[in-house]
């Protein structure tokens, strides 16, 4: 009974890992190699040039959202590690109410967060329109629907998942290193540059890892707020899936974007990886 | 050299500030535009205050119906999650078996699939099965991506827990489930609880896997994106406030029940 203990513990969970996430994989994988339509059924045929089909038809989207999850990741990169950085360093005993207040956000649905975004941003809207009524802003100027509105959409609702790692890892820096450093003449930029940058590089790793592939595979901002030039390859899975019950291209969509992701978070981890980190980090 | 220092200190405090302000800047609209007395179809410009839309609440019966059945999706994912979850956590934190290396690869899988990814194989699988999609469907797909997190947090509180408790427990003579329910659970129970409201979370705000497997069920959250483009009626945003404001509650209160503990 006792060695049994640990299997009779695991297996409502193996069984449902394995039913509904290692079977429905191998189920899309079969999908994508399968020709027919919706009204006669679908058969496997291994037809391979359903990727290819898929891949010359919407290349443009698949390229356009892993620059735009890139794009936003830089920015998050950019605009939140001064924010870990404060909080770590110069936050004192308030250091958890800041963290709180980063994290407000998430008390309200990402769907109606990215929507209050539509609001705000509205041409005619509460902040443009006035705006605009003051003439401060030309009559046709607008965000929605372009580039800018996406990515900013992106770096909004996945900044968190950047700031927390960093701010985990610079918590972790001990400040008298940073004494340390300057007490044998860095200048603050140098001591920044040479001991606390290294140092925090694994949360900002983290980081990345935790925003790129959420925001590279996100349907919700391109369709809130980009209007009809900025679908991304979320999109294209949503429609081809529910709309066009196009299911053999919608599959061979899924498991390129899956292996792209695989594949960029592989080489990522390789070149900038953790060995390299640790690396900078004894330097 | 000092001055300097303490500038960008101030410069930088500002700036988190600012950056606390853009986060929330969504919220306060959200609040906001619930006060709004609209008149025309939109909900987009200021038009003064009222109370309206939160004694016609419940005045759309879709969007009511959509809001049912989020609340009861979440609750009973939550339930079969946090049972299922606790226990391969427990076996995870405490025992040593075979195929624990793969269980672990597993729960790491099930956490970073992309929500498309696997809203898509979910309905592959649905699909090439000729399972029709309901709330039951639903149901599935939210247990699947929150069960990592209920075992993640559940793991950690196990490790941290000291196993001479449950022996002495057992020397005085406690039955197995008698350790299990008076030593075990309550020592993990602050990890079940988070793992619990995670998953909770989790699934009241999930649109992404839920728009694939949902069939002719409808969510709160695909509710909204459905009504887009005809314009999002005022209650949404009351709903919006109120699940908000029992979020932040429940959040304070479990912090101030940590810290007395503490």
């Amino acid at each position: 009974m006792k060695r049994l203990t640990p299997y009779l513990l695991v297996l409502p969970s193996w069984i449902w890992l394995a039913i509904f996430l290692v079977v429905p994989m191998a189920a899309m994988a079969s999908v994508s190699l399968q020709t027919g339509n919706a009204i006669d059924g679908f058969a496997m045929t291994f037809s391979f040039s359903n990727y290819g089909d898929a891949l010359s038809r919407y290349s443009t989207q698949l390229l356009r959202s892993l620059l735009y999850g890139g794009l936003a990741t830089v920015a998050m990169m950019l605009i939140g590690y001064p924010v870990a950085y404060w909080i770590a360093f110069r936050g004192g005993r308030r250091k958890s109410m800041y963290l709180f207040l980063l994290l407000l956000p998430f008390f309200v649905s990402f769907v109606l967060r990215t929507i209050s975004w539509n609001f705000l941003l509205a041409d005619n809207g509460i902040l443009f329109g006035t705006l605009k009524g003051w003439g401060l802003l030309p009559e046709g100027f607008h965000v929605l629907a372009t580039t800018f509105a996406v990515v900013g959409g992106l770096t909004y609702n996945f900044l968190p998942f950047m700031i927390l790692p960093i701010y985990v890892a610079l918590e972790r820096v001990d400040p008298r290193v940073v004494e340390a450093a300057q007490d044998l003449y860095a200048t603050r930029g140098a001591a920044f540059r040479r001991v606390v940058l290294p140092l925090s590089l694994p949360g900002v790793f983290a980081g990345v890892l935790m925003t790129f592939v959420p925001a590279t595979a996100d349907p919700i901002n391109a369709a809130i707020l980009g209007g009809t030039s900025n679908t991304m390859i979320g999109n294209i899975i949503q429609t081809e899936y529910l709309t066009n019950l196009n299911y053999p291209t919608a599959s061979a969509l899924s498991f390129t974007l899956m292996a792209v992701l695989l594949v960029g978070i592989f080489v990522y981890a390789r070149v900038l990886g953790t060995e390299n980190v640790l690396e900078a980090a004894a330097r | 050299m000092r001055t300097r220092g303490r500038l960008g200190d101030r410069l930088l405090h500002a700036y988190t500030w600012l950056i606390i302000v853009w986060l929330s800047s969504p919220i306060a609209v959200m609040i906001l535009f619930g006060f709004n007395d609209k008149k025309s179809k939109s909900n987009t410009t200021w038009q003064g205050f009222t109370l309206r839309w939160y004694t016609e609440l419940f005045d759309i019966s879709d969007l009511t119906v959509a809001l049912r059945n989020t609340l009861v999706i979440a609750l009973v994912s939550t339930v079969i999650t946090v049972v299922i979850g606790t226990m391969l956590g427990i076996a995870l934190g405490r025992h040593r078996f075979r195929g624990a290396g793969a269980t672990n690869f597993l729960v790491f899988a099930a956490i970073s699939t992309p929500e498309l990814v696997m809203g898509a194989s979910l309905l592959s699988l649905f699909v090439s099965g000729n399972v029709p999609r309901d709330a039951n469907t639903i149901i599935i797909a939210h247990v699947l991506f929150s069960l990592s997190f209920v075992v993640v947090t559940v793991r950690a509180r196990v490790v941290g827990l000291d196993p001479s408790l449950e022996e002495a427990a057992r020397d005085l003579g406690a039955t197995a489930w008698g350790t299990f329910r008076q030593v075990t659970l309550p020592s993990i129970m602050p990890g079940v609880l988070a793992g619990a409201m995670l998953s909770f979370a989790l699934s009241i705000d999930d649109y992404v896997v839920t728009s694939f497997v949902n069939g002719s069920t409808v969510t709160f959250p695909l509710w909204i994106v459905g009504a887009v483009k005809t314009g999002i009626p005022p209650q949404v945003n009351v709903m919006g406030t109120l699940i908000f404001g029992v979020g932040v509650l429940i959040a304070i209160a479990s912090a101030v029940a940590s810290r007395r503990r503490a």
